[in-house]
């Protein structure tokens, strides 16, 4: 082993400081490579015959690549194709300080072990190692040290190789000097498009190549479109100085000229910049960090309220016509201006690969085509594909490389096909990868973990568990669920006393903390639920088998919460958490048969007694969490019923609600606050919790607009003045009123959200008026219900804690990435039935219906139609001689908009009342051929 | 920017050590004739001097005489050099004081004070440069200069940081490392019975991990031990050489 350092010099905050390192050089740094006899590896990792198909390299070899080409072409890389390369110490490290998503990518290609990918730690190499010559950038440096450890390799190959089979090493790279240079010391070079462009076998690949830069200047005409980009350094200055704000971008899904900038102030005070037209928005991308300028404050504007899409014809980059739209932005409304600025740079890029649909150009031999991804928030992107008409009604994924200043869209490469749009798996699949809902089968290291079948409850587990067998447990869930992790019980006690017990399954007891199905779990945060398909968090066998709490006579292992609740004018609840036991649940019924049960009077065995117990008690609890000022909202939610071979939806319902529902709900709530409870006395720092903000007054100002038009006065100073206005607020003849107010004052609430106890001091959950609460009673579909289970676990002494467990900073991450999760899944489920919805409509043609307009817009107005649950932009046109207000009720038409294959959409047109230009005759039963669209 | 990566996937730390090697060691003893026992030790980029008096009679207050035992005086400081930034160290400031204290009972544990009733040792040590482990490479150069005094020791006492990265303990931390966000350990140890004569730690870590800490930190003194047992045995050949002459 040899010794030498490095010094280096660093700046810190102004400050020049001399930071002297050790660099120890090693010599038992082994190649890598099963041809190698002279390295004493364990286990090789580079194949002996790594043959690929290509007229430039006809031998074997390795391949090399060099930051710049691992940062820009991933997509090609991840390919199955490619295998046997040779990833650079250098290389890792610079991929990791640039992205960090192109780092976890590159790590997972290491990691599996069909790619081949070996790190080969050069800078710690005897043989590999430079140092840093005066006057040379870290750039160039890292290049020599890049082609150092590809002549070593070629030169270690040549001698170490036993049967001299000709195995060689191909560096790529994209950098002309670099590669000049790595010519001269007779090194085999390549840029990366020739030499994916030489792989005959896969001629696919070359689709999936990133342009680089000297690509795209052919591909559009010099005309400078926006303004240059400012560099990072002045934008700091700026930002520094204040003339400029930090902030993400957010593009309006509804208008393509328009944008906000989040600005994230200290604490609470944070403010939005709107952002008008093309030229301000200047090449921002949805999600992107970006500087912005504030413009005068007599230019400021107002946002409009103009549903506009960019439906720009494909061939060019109309400018002249988009300047008549921006125009027309300009003129609307002079009053309510907001803050307006123009992007002046990009701080940060956050693209990712985008799913969408190919327009396919009209010119038959172009390569160049357009890319409209799902996403409306996203611009078009271009694309350059050999294979168009193999991808035309096809959804594709494309990922953006970059957008210069002289095109209208920016530029990108086609990444993969995921099927034929329309198609239900597809579609799944695009609103799964959409919403970043991790989807992929579980891994084999994750099902190692599982509990080997047939599973049984040990006698160690029996010893320590306390027997509940005797205890009438039943469960009671919606028909056709097999995850079933709650049941109840209550009985009568000696005393007089009533004893209601909840019983959650004990899934902590299968997942321990740390391995690898934990880990999955953590990531995937909760089960989501789409029409007809459910993405685990845990693997089935624990999702419907071992913990789910069916009636099938097998032992379950649960946790149980119980309290005594003492009969008489004194209603008191005692909770407490006895040692985990095993019980027996004999029966699973679904809402409806609970309800049968309890309303069949000459029922009275064990359950029914016990589920009468229950729902005496539930109603008694509800109406005292009432009375604290609980908020019981209201939105609508739509069941499909479902062809048992086909599942296309046959028939669409909303959600019915019976007394048994709340029951069960009731007790949920009593165990999820008891427990919440216990835990942060237990553990005051590290307890997860969930708590709901007060909403800012702010919010309530739709609420306020649409009583007012209807003269009924909600007061919104608390969540008990809310509750009690809302139930207050009936309008004779108009009993739906009060459902869409409830709707309404869905909208104006926060998000809830899980959150370390350390962390944070304000607990309170405003919907629920509880002051404390989280969420405990389905460990088998949500993370959080996991650690909660774990703590609860800890608190009774019944398991050990963990380091990660109590460490509040993890926890914080923890919830926070659960919180994302499970918002994500509230999205995707909500795309998920929009899009059933949208099948529905299909096979049902044209319908009338009633409605309700919920806002108005200044083009349009939205209507709600209660009978599906179903919100649509209703007609796009100015109306001058009708006011619409909310709430008013109006019929229209409902058809499938499919001319728009991608964003296929329900179309509403108003058929009640009747405005000239407007409306639409009621049609009748046939469907009629396609009106023109309204809004152009 | 991603802070440094501690451990790479490789095994490799951020100066190409793996997580159980220790840095370079180089040692001399009997630097200084004037002293009674003098040792200078470098463990990687960190480098201390240990200057040892004694057992002399006490000086200064009478009163800290004890009839049984020899008092052990320890003074720890930092030259001005000894990091990035020049900085002047006042004497007797929080951080050395603490420092002194801690050397004091680590010695007060190794040498057989008994024999020399009421006396006093003196023991000096300066961190002349500081890369991390600043503690341990005090120790390990102030057992050698006692050595050299020819002060009687249970055993050598070596001493060794640790700390704990990805479920796993890295030996000897240098700067960089302790610097990054790490719970670390260090430990004192008599290595021949592998009593512990000094565990300081003031990072949070669970419980589980302690034990895998504490053992990977005695393999590291034990190596440390070697080394040092080397070095004695090197000085002591070059004195009876000279001597016999």
């Amino acid at each position: 082993m040899l010794k030498s350092k490095t010094f280096v010099k660093k700046t810190r905050s102004g400050g020049v400081v001399k930071i002297v390192r050790e660099h120890y050089l090693r010599d038992d740094i082994w190649c890598g490579s099963e041809n190698c006899t002279e390295c004493k590896q364990e286990s090789a990792v580079l194949q002996r015959d790594a043959c690929i198909e290509s007229n430039l390299c006809s031998y074997p070899h390795y391949l090399i690549p060099d930051t710049n080409v691992l940062l820009q072409q991933i997509d090609v890389l991840e390919d199955p194709v490619i295998r046997n390369v040779i990833i650079l110490q250098t290389v890792l490290q610079e991929v990791r300080h640039r992205s960090a998503p192109v780092y976890k990518r590159v790590k997972d290609m290491i990691h599996e072990k069909e790619k081949h990918f070996y790190t080969f730690t050069n800078e710690h190499h005897r043989e590999t190692f430079i140092e840093r010559e005066p006057g040379e950038s870290a750039n160039d440096c890292n290049d020599r040290a890049i082609r150092v450890a590809a002549k070593w390799y070629s030169q270690h190959l040549m001698k170490s190789q036993s049967d001299g089979d000709g195995l060689r090493v191909v560096l790529l790279t994209n950098d002309q000097g670099n590669k000049q240079k790595a010519e001269e010391s007779s090194l085999l070079v390549y840029k990366c498009e020739e030499y994916i462009k030489s792989l005959i076998a896969n001629p696919e690949l070359v689709d999936r190549l990133a342009l680089s830069n000297d690509d795209k200047n052919e591909i559009s005409s010099s005309k400078v479109l926006f303004p240059e980009h400012l560099p990072l350094s002045k934008i700091q200055a700026g930002i520094k100085s204040g003339c400029f704000l930090q902030g993400t971008f957010r593009a309006s899904r509804d208008n393509y000229l328009e944008a906000t900038v989040f600005v994230q102030g200290e604490g609470e005070d944070s403010t939005e910049v709107l952002i008008q037209g093309l030229q301000n928005l200047n090449r921002a991308v949805n999600q992107d960090v970006v500087a912005v300028q504030l413009l005068p404050q007599s230019q400021w504007v107002a946002p409009s309220s103009v549903v506009l899409q960019d439906e720009g014809t494909a061939k060019d980059d109309s400018a002249e016509e988009e300047e008549e739209e921006e125009e027309k932005l300009k003129i609307s409304a002079e009053v309510a201006r907001k803050p307006t600025g123009k992007v002046v740079g990009i701080i940060k890029r956050n693209w990712r690969p985008f799913c969408g649909m190919l327009n396919v150009s009209q010119i038959k031999e172009s390569t160049r085509h357009l890319f409209t991804p799902a996403d409306r928030r996203i611009p078009r992107i271009r694309i350059e594909t050999r294979q168009a008409s193999a991808l035309v009604g096809q959804r594709i994924m494309v990922a953006i490389d970059g957008w210069p200043k002289y095109s209208r869209y920016p530029n990108g490469h086609f990444v993969r096909s995921l099927g034929s749009a329309g198609d239900k798996d597809t579609e799944q699949e695009v609103l799964l990868l959409e919403h970043d809902v991790p989807h992929q089968p579980f891994s084999q290291a994750v099902l190692s973990f599982l509990p080997k079948m047939p599973w049984s409850i040990t006698p160690e587990d029996m010893a320590k568990r306390e027997d509940l067998r005797r205890l009438t447990v039943c469960s009671v869930d919606p028909p056709g669920c097999t995850d079933i992790d709650d049941a109840l019980h209550c009985r009568q006690l000696d005393n007089g006393n009533l004893e209601v017990g909840v019983h959650i399954a004990d899934v902590s007891h299968f997942i321990r903390p740390g391995n690898a199905l934990d880990k999955e779990a953590a990531n995937r945060g909760t089960t989501v639920y789409l029409c007809g398909k459910r993405i685990d968090m845990v693997p089935e066998l624990l999702s419907s088998n071992l913990c789910s709490l069916r009636s099938d006579y097998i032992l379950k292992l649960y946790f149980r919460g119980s309290w005594l609740l003492f009969h008489g004018f004194n209603f008191l609840l005692l909770p407490f958490f006895p040692s985990p036991p095993y019980v027996l649940v004999q029966a699973s019924l679904t809402y409806a048969e609970a309800q049968m049960r309890i309303d069949d009077a000459t029922k009275n065995d064990d359950i029914t007694e016990s589920l009468r117990g229950l729902n005496k008690l539930a109603k008694i609890l509800k109406r005292q969490r009432i009375k604290k000022g609980a908020l019981t909202l209201s939105s609508l939610e739509v069941r499909f019923h479902v062809d048992s071979e086909t599942h296309d939806p046959i028939d669409l319902q909303t959600k019915e609600l019976m007394e048994t529902n709340s029951m069960v709900e009731e007790f949920m709530l009593l165990a999820n606050i008891s427990v919440a409870q216990k835990i942060y006395d237990e553990f005051p720092d590290c307890a997860m919790l969930r708590k709901h903000p007060a909403p800012p007054p702010s919010n309530y100002e739709i609420l306020h607009k649409a009583s007012k038009s209807k003269n009924v006065a909600i007061h919104t100073d608390s969540a008990k003045a809310l509750a009690d206005s809302l139930d207050m607020a009936k309008v004779d003849c108009f009993p739906y009123f009060n459902t869409l107010l409830r709707i309404l004052a869905t909208r104006c609430m926060m998000q809830a959200v899980y959150f370390c106890s350390g962390m944070d001091s304000d607990f309170h959950h405003y919907g629920l008026a509880s002051p404390i609460y989280t969420h405990f009673t389905s460990p088998i579909r949500r993370y959080a219900d996991i650690i909660v289970h774990r703590l609860l676990a800890v608190a009774i002494g019944a398991d050990t804690t963990y380091p990660d467990l109590m460490d509040k900073h993890k926890q914080s991450a923890l919830s926070n990435n659960l919180n994302y999760r499970h918002k994500m899944s509230q999205y995707a489920q909500r795309a998920s039935v929009a899009f059933h919805t949208q099948l529905f409509f299909k096979s049902k043609g044209i319908l009338n219906e009633e409605g309700f307009v919920l806002f108005v817009r200044k083009n349009a107005i939205i209507v709600l139609i209660p009978k599906f649950g179903l919100e649509g932009t209703g007609p796009t046109l100015k109306v001058e001689q009708h006011t619409f207000s909310i709430f008013d009720k109006v019929k229209v038409t409902i058809s499938l908009d499919d001319s728009n294959i991608q964003h296929q959409k329900i179309r509403m047109a108003l058929t009640h009342p009747v405005i000239l230009g407007v409306s639409v005759p009621t049609p009748d039963v046939e469907p009629q051929a396609k009106k023109s669209k309204l809004d152009r | 920017m991603a802070g440094l990566e501690l451990l790479s996937d490789q095994g490799y730390r951020i100066d190409g050590r793996k997580a159980t090697e220790l840095r370079k060691v180089q040692a001399r003893m009997g630097v200084f004739a004037q002293a009674d026992g003098s040792a200078y030790l470098e463990q990687g980029n960190t480098k201390a001097l240990a200057v040892v008096y004694g057992p002399h009679e006490m000086r200064g207050s009478r009163s800290r005489t004890r009839h049984d035992r020899a008092v052990i005086n320890c003074q720890y400081s930092m030259a001005t050099f000894s990091t990035a930034e020049r900085k002047r160290r006042p004497h007797g400031d929080r951080k050395s004081t603490e420092m002194s204290l801690h050397l004091k009972q680590t010695f007060e544990a190794a040498i057989m004070t008994q024999l020399y009733p009421r006396s006093q040792i003196d023991i000096y040590v300066k961190i002349l440069q500081s890369d991390g482990g600043n503690y341990s490479v005090c120790v390990n150069a102030a057992t050698l200069a006692v050595i050299d005094a020819g002060i009687p020791m249970r055993d050598y006492v070596c001493a060794c940081t640790v700390g704990f990265v990805d479920e796993s303990p890295l030996a000897d931390l240098c700067y960089a490392e302790e610097s990054g966000g790490v719970s670390s350990l260090a430990l004192a140890l008599l290595p021949r019975s592998g009593q512990i004569a000094l565990l300081q730690m003031d990072a949070r870590l669970h419980q589980d991990n302690l034990d895998s800490m504490i053992e990977a930190a005695m393999t590291a003194c034990k190596g440390v031990s070697k080394v040092l047992d080397e070095v004695v045995r090197q000085h002591l050949q070059e004195v009876s050489v000279l001597s016999r002459e």
